[in-house]
Formats: C-alpha cells, structure tokens, sequence
C-alpha cells in the first residue's frame, strides 16, 4: 500500500514524500498504481482528518498520544465513512459502459489516450475505444451526431458550439482543458533570416481550425507587432498532418499548429521553430476535453468515472518523469503514429530548433487539467475581436456554462488532487494583463480590431 | 496469338523492371554536407529525411513496406491499428453496400424510364443537374442529416454508383430491338413475362456496362471517402500514413488500391462477357 494512512502519526498529510505533490494522496494518484477503492478510501478518510485536524501537527500528536486503532474507532463512531466513500465513488449503476471518445493524433491529445493503456478507464468500469479522427470539423460533427460520447476538442470548439457559431447550437461543456503551452510557430528554412514578424507582410499561414487557440494566438501575436491578420497576412485552415507536406511545397510560409508537426517540421528539415506558444502566453489552454450537455444529463455516474479517468490521466501526464515512457507509448500506428523521437522532443523540452540548435524547455508542454472560467472569457473576448460573434456579449454567463469548473473541482478532490481555489485568474498575454473582470474593456482596448 | 500474347508480357515486365530501375537511380543517396557542420547531439535529434530534402523513398525501402505489411495482413492493434486485409475488408464491404443499394433503386428506376419516353423527358433535367456534382460534395450533408460517419460512406457510395446505371439501363431498355417487342405483342405474352424474358436478356449488356462503370467510380470514391471520414478502410489507411509522412507506405497502399481495382473490374468484365449474346 504506497498510500499513506491518514491515521498514521509519522506520516504528513500536506506533503507527499517526493515533495512535488501537495499531499501524499495526490503523490500517488499521479503515480496511480494504487487500486482505485483503495485510494478513494484513503482520500475520504484524508479529507475527513484535514477537517478535523486544520494543523497537520495537531493530528500527529493526537493520534501519538492516543494510538491510531484508538483514533481510528473514536472517529469513526462519529463520521459515517462507509456513507462517505459511497458517496464519493458513485460506482454501481453506471449508465453507459461502452464509450467512444475520438482525438487528433497530436501530443494534446495525450492525456485521452495514455488512459487507455494505463488502465485508468478500466479501472473505473468503463470499456473505451479512442479513436482516431481525420480533422476537427469532423470531431464536431461526430459529437453532434452522439457517434463520440466525449472528445478530444479544441478549447474554443464547445463555446462556438454552443453559442451555434460555425454549427447549430448544441450545448457542449468543457470538462477538464487536455494540455496547456505546446504549440509553436514554425516557419519555413527560407525564411530563417525573417525573425521579425513585420518582415511577414504577405505571408501564407496556417492554423488547424476556425475556432482554435492556434487561431487566436496567431492574431494575437501579430497584430501586437502592427499587421493585421486579416489584410497583411493569409490565415488558411489546413489540418495538421498536411501542415508539414504544404511547408514543404512552399504552399506556406509558416504555420501556428500543434506538434508533433512543428518538431516534425524541423525533423524533416523543411522549417524551424520560431517562436514556441507559451512566448506569447505561457500557461495557455490548447485542447480540452468536450462532452455534451445531454451525455452529462443523461449519463451522471459514467460521466463522473471518465471524469475522474481523465484527471488521473493529466496528473500522470503533467509529471515529468513520466514523458520518455510517454513517448514511447504513444509513438505507434495506433496512436500518434510519429518517429519516437519527435515525440520525446515535445514532451521533454530538450528539442532540435530547426536552425543548428538544441533548446531545453522542461515546459514546453504542460497537462494542467484545470478549466480557469477565464480561460474561457478570454477566449470569447477573441472571438469578439475579430468578429466572428457580434453584438452583446454575456461573458461569463457563457464562460460558466461552458467549462465545468465546480465539477471540475469535485472530481479532482476525489482522486486526490488539490484544485485552486479561484475560478478567474489574471494572466498575461504578451506582457499585457488580461482582467477577467473587465472583458469589454479588454477588446476595446486593441487597436486592430473587427468591432 | 499465343506468342504475342507472350511477347506483351516480355514488354511489361521490361517495362516495369526499368522504371524500378530508374527509380532506384533517381533516389540514390546523395552525399549530405547539410548537417555536416552540426554537431552530434543536434544531428540525433533530427530525421533521416533532414539528410536528403526532396526526400522521396527508393524502391528498396517501398519493398520493405510491402513486405512488413503482406507478412501479417489481419493483426489488430486496437482500433487505429488494424492490418491491410482488415482494412481493405472494411472499404470492400462499404462499396458492396453502397453498389447494391444503388443495384436496387437503379435497375427498376431505369427500366420505368427506358419504357417510357414521357418519363425519360420528365426525369432528364434532374439526372443531368445530379449526375455531375462530385460525390464528395454530398459528404457534409450527408453527415449532417444521416448522422452516422460509416452510413454517410455507405451514402456518397451509393449517389456516386447509381448514375451510370441508371442511365444505362434506361438506355439499355430504350434501345431494345422493335421487332422483338413486336414479337412478344403478337404472342399476347404478359407486361411481366415480357419484361423479365425479352427485355432484360436484351437490355443486360449495357446494364452491366453501366454497374462496370459504376463500380469503378465506387473504387475511386472509397477512398477519398475514408480519407475525409476515417475510423476503418484503406483510405484511412493512406490519411494515418500520410499523417506520419511514410511516403513507403502511401505507395504500398496506392499499389494495393490499384490491384484490387483491377480485379474488381474483372470480375465486372467476366459478367458482362456470361451475358453477351450474338445475333
């Protein structure tokens, strides 16, 4: 049992033993070689200790003093544990077992597919096929169609559905965000003394959706350096497996896409990367992981188990220690089906620049599943931007519809993991502070705009 | 006759063994300087294809392929994964769907056609609008109001086959000899009689000509099909290679595409041969 008893006096219950986790619950959830009861168990009674004993200290002394089987059923005549764990386990009477969830096959997806061969799925009673999928439109139209029951999506996707921008209207909801930074701009070799991007008047880029961060990002990045990307530059959507074979034909000159395609770029000597993502924001969501509102109505159990497969998965994910098994895990025909080392390069950060240079990033790529309601305002105050919504905006109604941040938080604490406590975040996006409070303001405030 | 045929094979095998060989000069490695000035750790960190920009695979490295994947055609390595004969299984049986339905909204359709001028006048403007349009472009409705990916292949399947047919047996039927409806009329012989012994023996060549060209288009939509759609058949096949750049493999499947083409086509030309009749 790698877990620690919370009625054990020489163990602390805020910290873990390898000191990166913030307890010993969290530890080896991210480890996740516990079976699931078990840990679900330990992290109840956790809970259950924290609030009784607010000082770690004072839970130590007392069970010393008093002896933990003493401890144990003096506690447990008082809190109904058994009633507890049930309630967070929510096992039993899953309503759908057999579930579909589709993905692109970039390193985003990677927290979705290493739940499969890691068991996480399983281990919480569902039998899940990932599959593969050909481009984003077509992810939107299978989830509209129910042929995928959750998916892998761009951040953006489930608020444009939603609001039934680019589709009808159906209502999709974010459940955790997949990956955080990991894009990159890649530009073409010949362009590698074109650093500065007002060299770039006339420049054909691609991003892989309408209603992607890539998108976004791109704007963004180039409008701060004065061209507007809607006169000076040509944004086409091309989906990322042919983003490399265009940069090769001279079809384009660049591309703000996902990897592995800007590593492979480079792997294959026709581009270089020139900026990675987490430059223009560090910490930006990219993926998220969508269902639809009717599937969480109608499906609460099922919903809350691959809920919690999930989070599992992005705590495995966003360790570290854990990306050169990745890599190898995912590198096959059944995955991401890309050469291992492309793969390894994105998610370790040590990584070929394309111009005779080895960078070490360790962030490069992150897997912090939590949705931020501000993630979501900032985004629609893009799509307000460069008008692909007009009129009256209600941001945070829609922000709070969209991304299930108290489900969120609910399904982090069963599996041990700690979730923030706040639910809009300031963030900084090219040095320029992004208020939440104030998305209008925000808009208004870029001098190339669409409203 | 014999000889010559003998002596076509001789050409094509010559044929075939010089483009190879051609091909196997044209992508000779060529001696890189490009990466000769960086340094070890940058040179491991990047592809083969780095080496030799324009990159396309010699004939050695296609065979390899051919092998890897003719050695243990039915694996399956869950369901993004599966070998080639799986995955041809899946198209065949989509474009069989597909063609048969086609078969049966078809024949009859063109049969009431082929009897009846007024028909053939009143039908036309909608056939010439329809036929023409690619059947890839019915793919976003076809997803959008079927809701089912694998039933929206079956779809593009069936609007791209029903065409040749149809014309072709409204055709077929139209063009049967008087003399022998003539005849049939004389002998006082029933619509259905007539219909299934005098019409349709008549008419079947030019029927099978059309489920010939048909079937042919059917091939070549699969594919396209499955690159857009996904999940199963040998044209994801080529999208998930595409996606990883194996150009090798793109052209053990372009091969695989070809050949099963072909004897599909033959079998079409063997049932057109069991229904032709000489006056």
């Amino acid at each position: 049992m790698a877990l620690h008893d919370p009625f054990d006096p020489h163990h602390s219950l805020t910290h873990c033993s390898c000191g990166r986790h913030g307890s010993q619950a969290e530890h080896d959830a991210a480890l996740a070689q516990d079976d699931a009861d078990a840990l679900n168990r330990r992290v109840v009674q956790g809970a259950v200790m924290r609030a009784l004993f607010p000082q770690d200290a004072e839970r130590r002394r007392f069970l010393s003093a008093v002896g933990a089987s003493t401890a144990w059923a003096a506690i447990s005549s008082l809190v109904p544990f058994g009633a507890l764990e049930a309630m967070a386990q929510e096992k039993g009477s899953l309503e759908k077992k057999e579930l579909k969830i589709g993905f692109i096959p970039i390193t985003c997806a990677s927290p979705l597919i290493m739940a499969d061969p890691l068991g996480f799925y399983k281990k919480q009673g569902l039998d899940v096929s990932v599959i593969k999928t050909a481009g984003w439109a077509l992810i939107r139209d299978k989830v509209i169609n129910k042929e995928y029951d959750a998916s892998h999506m761009l951040a953006p996707m489930p608020i444009a559905m939603s609001m039934g921008v680019g589709s009808a209207p159906t209502p999709v909801n974010v459940a955790t965000i997949q990956n955080v930074n990991g894009q990159a701009i890649t530009l073409h070799v010949k362009h590698k003394d074109k650093r500065d991007p007002k060299q770039w008047k006339g420049f054909k880029f691609a991003v892989p959706f309408e209603y992607s961060m890539h998108n976004f990002l791109l704007r963004y990045y180039v409008a701060e350096h004065g061209l507007d990307p809607d006169k000076d530059i040509q944004i086409r959507v091309v989906p990322p497996p042919e983003m490399v074979a265009n940069l090769r034909a001279g079809n384009l000159d660049g591309y703000l896409g996902p990897d592995p395609f800007n590593q492979r770029a480079v792997y294959d000597g026709v581009g270089f990367i020139h900026i990675l993502s987490k430059e223009i924001w560090d910490g930006h969501p990219c993926c998220s992981f969508g269902v639809q509102t009717q599937f969480v109505k109608e499906n609460p159990n099922t919903f809350a188990a691959l809920y919690r497969a999930v989070l599992q998965a992005a705590a495995m994910a966003n360790d570290p220690k854990n990306r050169p098994i990745m890599a190898e895990v995912l590198s096959p025909a059944n995955y991401l089906n890309q050469p291992k080392t492309v793969i390894e390069q994105v998610l370790t950060g040590k990584f070929a620049d394309g111009l005779g240079g080895v960078q070490t990033v360790p962030d490069r790529a992150g897997f912090d599943p939590f949705p931020w309601y501000s993630m979501a305002v900032w985004i629609i105050t893009q799509m307000k931007r460069w008008g692909y919504i007009k009129g009256d905006v209600k941001y945070r109604d829609i922000a709070e519809q969209v991304y299930l941040l108290t489900d969120a938080r609910k399904r982090m604490a069963e599996v041990g993991l700690v979730a923030p406590k706040d639910a809009y975040q300031k963030f900084k996006v090219m040095g320029k502070e992004f208020d939440p409070a104030k998305p209008e303001a925000y808009v208004g405030s870029f001098a190339i705009r669409r409203t | 006759m014999r000889s010559e045929t003998f002596k076509a094979a001789l050409i094509s095998a010559l044929l075939f063994l010089l483009a190879i060989g051609a091909w196997h000069l044209a992508t000779l490695p060529k001696e890189s300087a490009a990466l000769a000035g960086a340094d070890a750790e940058y040179a491991a960190l990047m592809g083969a294809g780095a080496q030799q920009p324009g990159g396309f695979p010699p004939p050695a490295e296609v065979g390899r392929a051919f092998v890897h994947y003719l050695s243990d055609p039915f694996y399956d390595h869950g369901p993004n994964d599966k070998g080639i004969a799986i995955q041809l299984g899946h198209s065949l049986a989509r474009v069989a769907l597909g063609f048969l339905l086609a078969i049966v909204a078809a024949i009859p359709l063109g049969f009431v056609i082929g009897m009846s001028p007024l028909l053939t006048k009143a039908l036309d403007p909608f056939i010439q609008v329809l036929k023409p349009i690619s059947p890839l472009a019915w793919m976003p409705l076809a997803l959008y109001t079927l809701k089912d990916s694998n039933v929206s292949g079956i779809f593009v399947i069936f609007i791209c086959s029903i065409w040749p047919m149809l014309i072709n047996t409204a055709f077929g039927v139209a063009s049967v000899r008087r003399d022998w409806l003539n005849v049939a009329r004389t002998l006082e012989v029933s619509p259905v009689r007539k219909a299934f012994l005098v019409i349709l023996p008549a008419a079947a060549p030019t029927i099978l000509t059309g489920m010939r060209i048909s079937m042919g288009i059917a091939w070549l939509v699969i594919v396209a099909a499955e690159m857009l759609v996904g999940g199963t058949g040998i044209g994801y096949f080529v999208w998930n290679e595409w996606n990883n750049l194996a150009l090798p493999n793109v052209i053990f499947a372009i091969t695989m595409i070809g050949l099963v083409g072909m004897g599909l086509d033959a079998i079409f030309g063997r049932l057109q041969k069991l229904v032709t009749y000489r006056e």
